[in-house]
């Protein structure tokens, strides 16, 4: 009742769906649509569960660590500042007080974040791309000719790194992702044969 | 005593090997801000894959209809913004029917800001030259329902506006609709784009990506899975050029420029002197051998 | 066009924003910290009246209650049970919910991946073979493609033609990390970049406004 009704399930409609795939068929297709519908329902729903759980987690924290609790309640202030801004109607349009703190607070909050991965990777590059093997090696000298390819050179150099740079990318770089591709591709179809099969039940958690 | 004779054996390269990491961020700060102060132009080659792109756009015809997928949020939108608003302004120049979904969930608010403006820059009016449809959750899914009627994830728009009443959207139910699908993408939708968008139903697709996402998508660039791919903040200032209009990207160029200068200086100078340190460490060896 | 006070405000409000996150290059501090903890509340709140307003409300609301779609009821009432995920006694429901949800995701990956990872890819890796640059340059990344995919067969071990072609596969890998690496460069440096304009611009609209 507990494991073996959902593993039954996941069979049905993921074989049914793999047939599918195969039978163009209109029957075949609005199942198709009906199932990608309800899929977009259930996961409407279920997403607030990791909105709940965050506040919760903030919330608790709050309560338990005097020293957190400043920053717990700028968590919660947050939330209800872009809540209630945003509960009329016309909220979603530009010039709304909701947009505003959307694009004051929020946007340069995340942009800045992420910007500051600019320093961590100029310090990697300094403190561990070193040329310790050949591999390394190999690896450094093309970084660096793909980064070269921003600095103004003089001619034929340019042009000379420029045609390099896109043979890297097209040929050697391209077979290097590709062969990940399909390996990875190998690793996940096998992975969701195992689900499908109902060997594999990590996702349903413990009992 | 004991720690003063150590420092004296410390040699140069000793010491450029654990310099502090603070000094690197100061060095790569003072490069970000010197083209502020002292501005200056950079000029850019343009690849095949980002004029592939461009001349999908400036082969459309007035009335077809594209399906732009803004799929991005902040953390990304400095690479992907620039190539977004160029495509946007000459698509809507061409006279083309523009399509807008945003798959991520924190890009629709950017995404209703540019396509506004460019909108009202352009003269083009909401529902009739173009349709913001909005945001669902579940990229691969939205995308697959999408395929077999965009009302199936997007009953109404971004506004609210059930689609049926929507006059542009009248003659269009699916992808066999459009005449192909430009995704800027800040993440895996590319991917999913590629897989559901392209492998299922079989539209022509093109990718405006970041720079970290970039070389993975040369395979399928070579497959024929999509028809062209702008890298970047290059790859926009690339778009601009072609399009004869410089915007965000072209004006990052010169701090991409003096940036990178550092970065592969720091290269350089890290690697000499892990170089010279390994040298003397060789000779040390063989001297007390 | 000359900003006004309250756009400048506004922004004024980003700038703070923006050098607050950047204080924490200098290490971390209640400053960072409390602008830190306010976005991830923005974000939240901002997320919840998204999916309210353009996924529940059309998705959900409008189907059943507007225009009474009743078969509506399961997906939603199957939605609803993934929240017995939260009780530890009742969690074994939302199982049935997650079932119907990763059997079909599952059913629609499969084929799918086989045909876009696999055969589409291999089909632009075996084309015919041209006596020229092109033709050169699709034999190079044929055979960098074999030797990579022979790096990761690990049901043998890598001795022999085996471990000559996995040694081959390494170093094709190692210049796409290389490659991916340089463009990674170019793409954490656009963020910065992008912070920066936007601190130059500010400072210039409001010192022009002051002045």
């Amino acid at each position: 009742m507990k494991r073996q009704i959902p593993i039954a399930l996941v069979f049905v409609a993921g074989l049914l769906l793999v047939i599918q795939f195969f039978v163009p068929h209109p029957a075949s297709e609005f199942f198709f649509t009906f199932a990608t519908d309800w899929i977009i329902v259930i996961g409407i729903l279920a997403l607030p569960i990791g909105i709940f759980s965050l506040l919760r987690n903030t919330y608790m924290k709050g309560r338990s660590d005097s020293k957190e609790r400043i920053y717990s309640i700028a968590t919660f202030a947050g939330f209800f500042l872009m809540v209630v801004s945003g509960l009329p109607s016309g909220s979603r349009e530009a010039g709304s007080l909701h947009m505003k703190f959307f694009q004051n607070l929020l946007v340069p909050a995340q942009a800045t974040l992420f910007s500051m991965l600019a320093f961590y990777i100029a310090s990697a590059a300094y403190r561990a791309f070193r040329m310790r093997t050949l591999l390394a090696g190999v690896l450094l000298i093309t970084a660096f000719v793909v980064m070269l390819r921003l600095i103004p050179l003089p001619e034929p150099l340019s042009t000379w790194n420029s045609e390099l740079v896109r043979w890297i990318l097209a040929v050697p770089n391209m077979a290097a992702k590709r062969a990940i591709i399909i390996g990875v591709a190998l690793g996940a179809i096998t992975y969701s044969m195992k689900i499908l099969l109902g060997i594999e039940t990590a996702y349903m958690g413990r009992d | 005593m004991a720690n003063g004779a150590r420092a004296e054996e410390r040699r140069w390269y000793d010491r450029l090997l654990v310099v502090d990491r603070r000094w690197i961020y100061l060095i790569l700060a003072l490069a970000v801000i010197l083209p502020a102060i002292v501005p200056f132009d950079v000029s850019t080659g343009i690849s095949t894959e980002v004029r592939r792109v461009y001349g999908f756009v400036d082969d459309l015809k007035p009335g077809e209809v594209v399906h732009i997928a803004i799929d991005y949020d902040p953390s990304t939108l400095a690479e992907l913004h620039p190539m977004t608003e160029a495509i946007l302004r000459q698509a809507f120049n061409r006279g083309a029917r523009l399509i807008f979904t945003t798959l991520s969930q924190f890009g629709p608010a950017m995404a209703e800001e540019m396509i506004t403006r460019v909108a009202a820059e352009t003269g083009k009016k909401r529902g009739v030259d173009y349709t913001f449809l909005g945001y669902k959750p579940y990229p691969g899914i939205t995308i697959l329902a999408m395929g077999s009627n965009y009302r199936v994830p997007f009953p109404t728009d971004y506004y609210g506006t059930p689609v049926d009443s929507i006059p542009m959207m009248r003659d269009i139910h699916n992808f066999r609709n459009v005449k192909g699908v430009i995704a800027l993408a800040g993440g895996n939708v590319a991917d999913f784009w590629i897989q559901y968008g392209n492998a299922k139903y079989g539209v022509p697709l093109g990718l405006g990506v970041t720079g970290v996402m970039a070389s993975d998508y040369y395979p399928y660039l070579q497959s024929g899975q999509i028809f062209g791919l702008i890298p970047g903040m290059k790859g926009a200032a690339e778009y601009e050029l072609l399009a004869k209009r410089q915007g965000q990207g072209s004006r990052g160029m010169p701090y991409q420029m003096t940036t990178h200068l550092v970065i592969l200086v720091f290269m350089v100078i890290t690697n000499i002197a892990y170089l010279a340190q390994r040298a003397a460490r060789k000779r040390a060896g063989e001297v007390r051998r | 066009m000359e900003p006004t006070w309250g756009a400048l405000a506004w922004q004024g409000l980003a700038a703070i924003v923006t050098l607050g996150i950047f204080s924490f290059l200098a290490g971390d501090n209640p400053f960072y910290k409390i602008i830190e903890r306010t976005w991830v509340g923005v974000t939240t709140g901002y997320w919840l009246m998204l999916l309210y307003h353009t996924s529940f409300h059309d998705k959900v609301w409008v189907n059943i209650v507007v225009q009474h779609k009743w078969w509506y009821i399961l997906p939603t009432f199957l939605g609803l049970l993934m929240w017995l995920r939260l009780s530890r006694k009742l969690a074994w429901i939302s199982r049935y919910a997650l079932a119907f949800y990763i059997g079909i995701s599952t059913g629609i990956y499969i084929p799918l991946a086989f045909k876009n990872f696999v055969f589409l890819q291999l089909e632009g890796a075996v084309r015919p073979i041209s006596f020229d640059a092109a033709g050169i340059n699709f034999v190079i990344a044929l055979v960098g493609l074999t030797c990579s995919l022979s790096y990761f067969f690990f049901s043998k071990p890598h001795t022999g033609i085996l471990g000559g072609m996995s040694k081959a596969g390494i170093l094709t890998l190692m210049i796409g990390f290389g490659a991916g690496f340089g463009l990674t460069v170019m793409g954490r440096v656009a963020l910065l970049v992008q912070r920066v304009i936007f601190l130059r611009d500010y400072s210039v609209n409001l010192f022009g406004k002051i002045f």
